[in-house]
């Protein structure tokens, strides 16, 4: 018989299929373009800022008539700072405890599931709308201050600081619980000493991406935290400012402001980045693998 | 009602609605392998999963491989239609010959190969469609359109695999609602309505219970006219029932890096391999002795 | 006549449990650990409370407007501070134009992704295009909006506008989609896979028989949560979207959307003003939820069905 030919004909088939991998690797780049663009732009623009007046992009105050061109955004990044930090300090520990209780004791029962879906209800909750509901809560009867925004925040990171907890104490293997309860330990005691700490990395994972988020909000803090040129140190007391806000409102300034704005921008993005790239650490080398 | 098909093999013209098969100009030789395998060795990275394959594999019969779990037959058969090109860092060295072709020479289509040596799975795996659309499935890939046409292919290969008239007035209903047996005769109805020209069958029975094993036996010997069947089976009494040639495989532990490798121990007539094997191995595992 | 032995502990004079000794099965440590579960389902509740609070004092504050406006506040486009005039519809409009354009353009590029790292790319390439890919959401979304407004616009010849708008909100929404769809794809079970191939499939005819109906639903999903962070975006549009209220089938055109209209007026808003900006964020509140909440339950019972298998 004559040998076959297994060559690959040349057919529509063949056509199409090389023309949908083509497609792909066209939404590849489409997707990568932005984020080169992005991040050429802030080294470029907010590379210059920074670097021409280091340190004093992040020593000195805001100028207070934004025609005037050079640094600084200091207080922006004590606001952010603060703002973060306060956030994380409330819902950290509230988020973990809260994850604890639904997996540890809640279980299925009715009261556990409402909660986990009143979580993933919080986690659809548009920004602005958390900033409006804290600007009533609080801004009314206490007027601007970096604890307003961190409130404001920490809504934000509660459902994903729980949900990602959550998922950590599930994959915490049952044998090892059991061990500890055959041992006569109690079930907090089991918690807090077995558990938790197996599940610790990844929920510090968790917490830090929960973080990173939050440091980048802007619309939660756009009616809480005021709009301060000056250092504020103080978390209680008086408006402060943030990052993210700085960069909104320049943006639509005079040019001077607006290469303030870039230079906030990078420094922004550098600290999501790090701590995005922490959490990937800690989970790449600690936590346990699903 | 015509009997499922016991027949030698269609003229041409009728059967021919696919794309020309050079099988139908010259009239096969006697004795001619359809793989001509020389000294085939499988890797999966550095791990050898298979040494040292040399076998003729001959046309219009149906060869079974036997022999103890993870000793390679499956990974074999999967070479033979190119399958490694799916698992990454899965690597074929030595001769595959296909009627003579190089099957992994540099401008073989692993899509062509395919359309020519068809597979059959171990669980069976009907797409989530209607039975109509699983059978046609096939056909329209590689160009049929004509709903007429179509209609025949399905019919035609739904009586060889002895199915039809179960399903005959449910063509469009899912094919996940029939029954494991008829599943998995579905899936061997749908890699002949492509007109391979051999089926490789991967423990097609292993899922079914001994009535489907029975018939999709059955089913095997009357194909064997149209097709070539190559079988991996742990059952070896399927083997000895239903296979003329028979390769039996073994594994061999490599006590320095503690991996198994397959290799091929004997390859025969089935009838002389069952009552007269010619390694101690073979023996060892007919009898029972292990394995 | 003993037959057993008495445990030594037991007193004999005993009528009652003894308070401490061997068989004291009470434990000192109830008290702290009954405490601690109370403190973590305190701390679960917080969520519950929280989200209470949001709609009683938002709805509270919202009912000023629509004691006057009454349901035409969801009718009218008219939104004149003058006059005291409140009408959403032309935000609502804004809302779901831009969030189209952004799904529009999101989808088609977040399938391919998705479809390359599962299906076509070589596996050293996987996991660090998915870094890669993942990085694109970890850049805040006022950072998009300043580089949209400040260099995409002056790049691409474009003014503010419902495309602008769409453009930014897509590249912040592919990330989230082309995650949840690589996972969607990757329950597509191996063995249909294979059986596509093994009659002689290409690999796009394998997508379409294998992954494609094994997928379809739970792609459904992941496209609704895409479409419900859109909507939901408020920053990176305000700078972009051009601050005109417009109903128009136009992109081109300037437009205006529920949060990006908060954003703006809020800071100097009258009483009235205010309560009618809290309504339109209740309004956009309720809508994203009932959009999240329809793709969760898509994507977790796609998951769901093909992980069983």
């Amino acid at each position: 018989m004559t040998a076959p030919d297994l060559r690959a004909r040349r057919s529509w088939r063949s056509v199409q299929d090389r023309l949908v991998t083509g497609l792909m690797i066209a939404a590849v780049v489409a997707v990568f373009v932005p984020l080169v663009a992005v991040l050429v732009s802030l080294i470029a623009r907010g590379g210059g800022i920074v670097l021409d007046s280091f340190p004093a992009f992040f020593t000195e105050e805001v100028p207070r008539f934004s025609r005037r061109e050079g640094p600084g955004m200091g207080p922006a990044v004590i606001g952010t700072l603060l703002a973060t930090a306060a956030a994380t300090a409330m819902a950290v520990p509230l988020g973990v405890l809260g994850a604890i209780y639904l997996h540890e004791y809640g279980g299925r029962g009715r009261f556990a599931r409402l909660v986990r879906f009143m979580a993933t209800v919080m986690t659809g909750v548009p920004s602005i709308v958390m900033g409006l509901f804290i600007y009533i809560l609080w801004t009314i009867r206490f007027g601007f201050s970096a604890f307003g925004g961190a409130l404001a925040l920490a809504c934000l990171m509660l459902p994903v600081v729980i949900g990602a907890s959550e998922q950590m104490l599930r994959l915490v293997p049952n044998h090892l619980r059991e061990a500890s309860y055959a041992l006569g330990a109690t079930r907090s005691r089991t918690i807090l000493t077995v558990v938790l700490p197996a599940a610790l990395p990844g929920i510090v994972s968790g917490c830090l991406l929960a973080v990173a988020r939050a440091a980048g909000e802007t619309a939660p803090l756009l009616f809480a935290v005021g709009a301060a040129k000056a250092f504020n140190w103080s978390v209680l007391d008086e408006a402060n400012t943030a990052l993210s806000m700085q960069i909104f409102s320049n943006a639509m300034d005079v040019p001077a402001a607006q290469d303030r704005a870039w230079g906030a921008a990078l420094t922004l993005v550098l600290l999501t980045f790090l701590l995005t790239l922490t959490a990937r650490l800690v989970t790449g080398r600690f936590a346990l693998k699903r | 009602m015509e009997p499922a098909i016991a027949m030698p093999r269609p003229p041409r013209p009728q059967a021919g609605v696919l794309l020309p098969l050079e099988r139908r100009s010259a009239p096969a030789l006697e004795g001619e392998p359809v793989f001509d395998l020389e000294d085939v060795e499988v890797f999966y990275g550095s791990f050898r999963a298979v040494r040292g394959v040399s076998m003729k594999i001959q046309k219009n019969q149906i060869t079974a491989f036997i022999g103890p779990s993870g000793c390679g037959k499956t990974t074999v058969l999967r070479a033979f239609n190119r399958m490694h090109d799916t698992t990454p860092g899965a690597r074929v060295t030595g001769k595959l010959r296909y009627h003579g072709v190089d099957l992994y020479g540099p401008e073989v289509s692993a899509t062509e190969v395919r359309r020519r040596i068809g597979m059959v799975f171990q669980k069976p795996n009907p797409f989530p469609k209607s039975i109509y659309d699983n059978i046609a499935f096939g056909p329209r890939i590689n160009g049929v359109r004509d709903k007429q046409q179509l209609d025949e292919v399905v019919q035609r290969s739904l009586r060889a695999a002895a199915l039809w008239d179960e399903v005959k007035d449910r063509l469009d209903k899912s094919a996940l609602g029939l029954s494991g047996g008829q599943q998995q005769r579905l899936c061997i109805a749908r890699t002949i309505a492509v007109e391979p020209d051999v089926v490789l069958m991967d423990e097609p029975c292993s899922a079914l219970d001994p009535i489907a094993t029975a018939r999709i036996e059955e089913l095997m010997r009357e194909l064997k006219s149209r097709f070539t069947i190559v079988i991996v089976t742990h059952n070896m009494q399927q083997a000895a029932r239903t296979s003329d040639r028979t390769a039996f495989f073994t594994a061999e532990l490599d006590s320095k890096t503690d991996q198994r490798t397959g290799i091929l121990v004997e390859y025969d007539a089935t009838a002389k391999l069952f009552s007269n094997p010619r390694d101690e191995r073979t023996e060892n595992y007919i009898t029972g002795r292990f394995g | 006549m003993q037959l057993f032995d008495r445990p030594s502990a037991t007193p004999r004079v005993a009528a009652r449990p003894a308070r401490a000794g061997a068989f004291d099965l009470r434990g000192h440590s109830q008290h702290a650990d009954r405490a601690f579960r109370w403190i973590a389902l305190g701390a679960a509740a917080v969520v519950l409370v929280v989200l209470a609070l949001i709609a009683i004092t938002m709805t509270d504050r919202a009912r000023p407007v629509l004691g006057r406006m009454g349901l035409g506040f969801f009718t009218t486009t008219t939104w004149s501070v003058p006059t005291n005039t409140y009408g959403a519809l032309g935000f609502i409009f804004g809302t779901l134009y831009t969030a189209a354009i952004a799904i529009a353009i999101a989808v088609p590029i977040s399938f391919g992704v998705a479809l390359f790292v599962t299906q076509a790319a070589p596996r050293w390439l996987r996991k660090p295009l998915v870094y890669a890919i993942d990085l694109l959401a970890v850049v805040p979304s006022v950072v998009f909006g300043l580089w949209g407004l400040l260099v995409l616009e002056p790049a691409l010849g474009l003014q503010s506008s419902f495309l602008t708008a769409g453009v930014i909100l897509a590249i912040m929404i592919t990330p989230i989609i082309t995650s949840l769809s690589r996972e969607v794809i990757e329950t597509t079970p191996t063995t249909d896979k294979e059986a596509a191939l093994a009659l002689g499939a290409t690999r796009w005819e394998m997508i379409t028989a294998a992954v494609w109906p094994h997928s379809k639903g739970g792609l459904v999903g992941a496209v609704m949560l895409g479409l419900g962070r859109a909507m939901g975006e408020t920053i990176a549009a305000t700078l972009v979207i051009g601050n005109t209220v417009h109903v128009t089938g136009n992109p081109f055109a300037p437009g205006y959307s529920m949060p990006t209209v908060i954003a703006n007026e809020f800071g100097e808003a009258e009483p009235l003003h205010k309560s009618a900006l809290i309504a339109l964020a209740v309004t956009l509140f309720l809508i994203t939820i009932a959009v999240n909440l329809a793709a969760t339950a898509i994507v977790q019972r796609s998951l769901r069905r093909s992980g069983g298998k």
